[in-house]
């Protein structure tokens, strides 16, 4: 019961003191509120980014896979192997019965031309099973045909920003538009999707069948990319290692060779996607958190010159019968206060600050609960920590010296 | 020890000091501040202690206050030998039994008069309903109703003595140690506290023992110890008759 008491008292005195030194108590503060606030600013919006790249990776279906030459995708990305054919293609679709779509993805950066607009865009070679696997349908017009891909006619279906840039608001049905010495028939207009994980937009996009694109485009008979999509209720790492096999064989892998094309699913490229995201977060964090060592060394040299100029008050406890622990208690609580105060503080600053820079970058707020509790128990922790020292100073203060203080 | 004992102890000194002496520092640059001082106290008895500064009566005024404890010798209070206590100990022996005024009165700087006159009742862990009683009572007892939520910065020397005599007296104790208590304050102030001090020995029981350089103040108690050295130089009652020692 003593200790509560105790407790709720040093408490009260506290507050009392931070409430004397409004100003100092602050500056002390800042270091403290300007740590808690960066790291806890960094994880909400890197958070932030990682659900959006997550979210929009799952919006192209969450049973995507892709298959891609070369050890993996993405920067560094292993040049050097063999492209796909659309031999393989046909043979995944074909051998692997727990997919539900494959199509090959072939692109190049080429601008279209419709009258006198002009405008640089993604087209994309591709099959019909390519709406499937993506997930997308048209909202005007129709998708090229098995046979249109076969024969390779010149065809196309345009995004939503290509038709905007090329047509403006007229319907693109049946004109042609030209690629390269192309001249396509616009077949389909896309529905919208918009940007995509890395602010790409996913409406600028000319899809077109493969082998007309091969033929016309391209100038060879490359497959870039596979794209599959997996059947309901089936596994993607069943899949995957189904794939992995079959490509083995298809790619004259001996036993002792590694792969040398990769199967990614969902989980791996928004992983590689936000691997990014966490090494900047986590380097900003450690930043914040050497920003945080500094507030706390700030708080300890303040307790200790508060030790210094409250020393015959110190002394005056002593001699009416404080005890030891009740006069560290009472610096450490004070300390601890100080601490917590800022990190209080440094908690709304950063919610606040996220909010703002959230809606400013474009990014959803997630609001972290875990990490605004470490927070403050972390600021109420450095408050233990440096206030240790100099309450235990107090503590062992000679109450005869103390009263003879100046 | 508790009440009881106390009462028991009623007969038989208060305080007690049997040969005690005090040595500062170490090796060759030892310093004796107190050199085997003899010396009794009686509950109810209002003790000047006077001496030159380096006599030894501050030292002295320490052990008493249980603020320091003797290299040799022993110092018994209400029997208790305070040399063998622990720190904390000594601190509860103090919360519960002593009183202190000081001469530069060591008051809580910005803390009203009636905050200062709670803190030793804080300690002792009494409600805040309690607190405010007493120290209500107190500041009364030394003319200060009306001045409780005034700032030592806003009162006087005198009435910020009073305040710390308040604070001593708050908790009852059985000694009030009083160092001294009117070495800041003029003629007419240190009267006034004189007069207080004198009421409460007289009217409350409360044993007093105050150093003075003044022999105006020390003409107030009913007994007159000098320090001189290091030791007692002379005990006397005041009035001259020799007390026998």
């Amino acid at each position: 019961m003593g200790d509560t008491f105790m407790l709720t008292n040093a408490l009260l005195l506290a507050l009392r003191e931070l409430r004397r030194n409004v100003m100092r108590s602050f500056l002390t503060m800042l270091g403290i509120i300007i740590g808690v606030a960066s790291v806890i600013i960094l994880v909400t919006l890197g958070g932030g980014a990682t659900k959006q790249v997550t979210e929009q990776i799952s919006s192209l279906g969450s049973n995507l896979m892709m298959i891609a030459p070369g050890k993996r995708m993405g920067p560094g990305q292993g040049g050097g192997s063999a492209p796909f054919k659309l031999a393989d293609v046909e043979a995944i679709a074909r051998e692997i019965t727990s997919l539900r779509a494959v199509a090959p993805v072939s692109s190049s950066q080429i601008t279209a031309i419709f009258g006198n607009a002009n405008w640089s865009s993604s087209v994309t070679g591709t099959t019909e099973k390519y709406f499937d696997v993506i997930n997308r349908r048209v909202k005007e017009g129709r998708i090229f045909s098995q046979s249109e891909v076969r024969s390779g006619v010149t065809v196309c279906v345009i995004g939503e920003t290509v038709r905007n840039k090329l047509f403006g608001g007229l319907n693109p049905i049946g004109s042609r538009i030209r690629l390269k010495n192309v001249s396509c028939e616009v077949i389909g207009l896309l529905e919208e999707k918009g940007q995509s994980t890395m602010g790409q937009d996913q409406d600028d996009i000319i899809l077109m069948p493969l082998r007309t694109f091969q033929r016309r485009i391209a100038g060879n008979e490359d497959v870039t990319l596979i794209q599959v999509s997996v059947k309901d209720g089936v596994s993607t790492d069943k899949a995957k290692v189904e794939i992995g096999r079959l490509m083995r064989v298809r790619r004259h892998l001996s036993a002792e060779e590694d792969d040398n094309f990769s199967v990614m699913d969902l989980k791996e490229i928004s992983t590689m996607l936000s691997g990014t995201t966490r090494v900047l977060t986590g380097l900003l964090g450690a930043v914040a958190a050497v920003s945080l060592l500094v507030g706390g060394i700030g708080i300890m040299n303040i307790m200790l010159v508060s030790v210094t100029e409250r020393t015959r008050e110190i002394g005056t406890r002593l001699a009416i019968g404080a005890l030891e622990r009740e006069v560290l208690l009472q610096f450490l609580v004070e300390s601890i206060v100080l601490a917590s105060f800022g990190g209080l503080i440094g908690i709304l600053l950063a919610l606040s600050i996220s909010v703002l820079l959230a809606g400013a970058l474009k990014v959803p707020f997630v609001f972290n609960a875990p990490i605004v509790i470490v927070g403050f128990l972390f600021s109420a922790a450095i408050g233990i920590i440096f206030g240790y020292f100099p309450a235990r100073k107090a503590a062992r203060l000679d109450p005869i010296e103390a009263l003879r203080h100046e | 020890m508790d009440a009881d004992g106390l009462n028991r102890a009623n007969g038989r000194p208060l305080i007690e000091l049997d040969g005690v002496t005090k040595v500062y520092g170490t090796g060759t640059a030892t310093m004796e501040a107190l050199r085997g001082v003899d010396l009794c106290i009686y509950p109810g008895e209002f003790v000047a202690v006077m001496g030159s500064s380096g006599s030894g009566k501050s030292t002295c005024m320490n052990i008493l206050g249980c603020l320091d404890t003797p290299t040799a010798g022993t110092y018994r209070f209400c029997g208790v030998e305070v040399g063998k206590l622990t720190r904390n100990q000594r601190a509860l022996l103090r919360r519960h039994y002593l009183g202190f005024v000081f001469q530069g009165f060591n008051l809580l700087n910005r803390t009203s008069a009636l905050e200062n006159v709670e803190l030793p009742l804080i300690y002792r862990g009494e409600t805040l309903r309690t607190r405010h009683r007493r120290a209500r009572q107190a500041l009364e007892a030394v003319g200060l109703t009306g001045w409780e939520h005034h700032t030592p910065g806003e009162l006087s020397g005198g009435q910020q003595q009073r305040v710390a005599i308040a604070r001593a007296i708050v908790t009852e104790p059985i000694v009030l140690l009083a160092d001294e208590p009117t070495g800041n304050l003029d003629s007419a102030r240190s009267i006034e506290i004189m007069d207080l001090l004198t009421s409460f020995n007289r009217d409350l029981g409360i044993t007093i023992v105050m150093v003075t350089h003044e022999s105006d103040m020390a003409a107030y108690a009913q007994r007159i110890v000098h320090f001189k050295d290091g030791l007692i130089a002379a005990d006397h009652a005041n009035g001259g008759h020799l007390h026998v020692n």
